[in-house]
């Protein structure tokens, strides 16, 4: 399977477009590591926690994507993009999504 | 009385460890960015389509980054006067700048020549209170093309 954010990918051709597959996962944050952002929000920097908590959670977003594509039986997601909301206190949604494509 | 003592200390301890925190993240960026400067990232959306060599795949990379406390109380200040918060400007292109490096970790990884059509996504993920921005996440992501 090509995942790719560009229109077209080198050396091969779109040969049957299946349209738009998405996936999506709601996430609430972990009280635990709330703690920890709450420390981290005196002295500043990466918040670790959550940094592995949103590509978790953006990762299961893509797979589902993915699945769907195969589902339809393509062999290759273009145009992929990612869009990211945050829906209430203390929960994101993270968004995937593409063009499932044949590619020859 | 209390509640004073409490926030001048909260107040030196975000001034002294951001600070710190701030440089050193700087020192380090700045040295991965020379390591890194030979894959180029472009915004470009057409790749170079003669050539029959490459493989593409999505790479990506994402961090969270917290302001600290004394950022915090002076970009309130600032909500006051207006003008410039340098204190977030630095907080927003410390995240881009770690969230391109770590998406161009992964294209090396992979040996890519180029990484194309870089998008980035920033989201306020944590608000502070009294809606101020606690800490924002950038996401870069971008297609890696790699020789086969």
């Amino acid at each position: 399977m090509i995942v790719s954010n560009l229109e077209v990918v080198p050396g091969k051709r779109t040969t049957r477009h299946f349209g738009l597959v998405q996936g999506s996962s709601v996430r609430a944050k972990h009280v635990g590591r709330d703690i920890m952002a709450s420390l981290k929000n005196i002295f500043g920097g990466e918040l670790k926690g959550y940094t592995e908590l949103l590509q978790e959670s953006r990762e299961e977003a893509f797979n589902r994507m993915l699945e769907q594509a195969k589902a339809t039986g393509a062999n290759a997601v273009l145009n992929v993009r990612f869009s990211t909301s945050s829906i209430a206190a203390g929960a994101a949604e993270l968004f995937a999504y593409g063009t499932a494509v044949t590619l020859e | 009385m209390y509640d004073l003592i409490i926030f001048i200390v909260l107040l030196a301890m975000g001034y002294g460890f951001g600070r710190y925190a701030e440089a050193s993240h700087y020192k380090s960026i700045i040295k991965r960015e020379k390591q890194l400067n030979k894959i180029p990232a472009v915004a470009t959306r057409i790749p170079p389509l003669d050539r029959q060599d490459l493989n593409s795949q999505l790479v990506s990379g994402s961090v969270v980054i917290s302001v600290d406390y004394f950022k915090r109380f002076v970009a309130g200040l600032r909500n006051i006067f207006g003008g410039r918060m340098i204190a977030y400007e630095t907080l927003l292109d410390r995240a881009r700048r770690e969230a391109i490096l770590r998406m161009k970790e992964e294209a090396r990884g992979l040996n890519a020549e180029f990484v194309f059509n870089i998008k980035l996504e920033t989201s306020s993920i944590y608000k502070g209170r009294r809606n101020s921005v606690g800490s924002v996440e950038v996401f870069a992501y971008g297609t890696a093309l790699y020789p086969s």
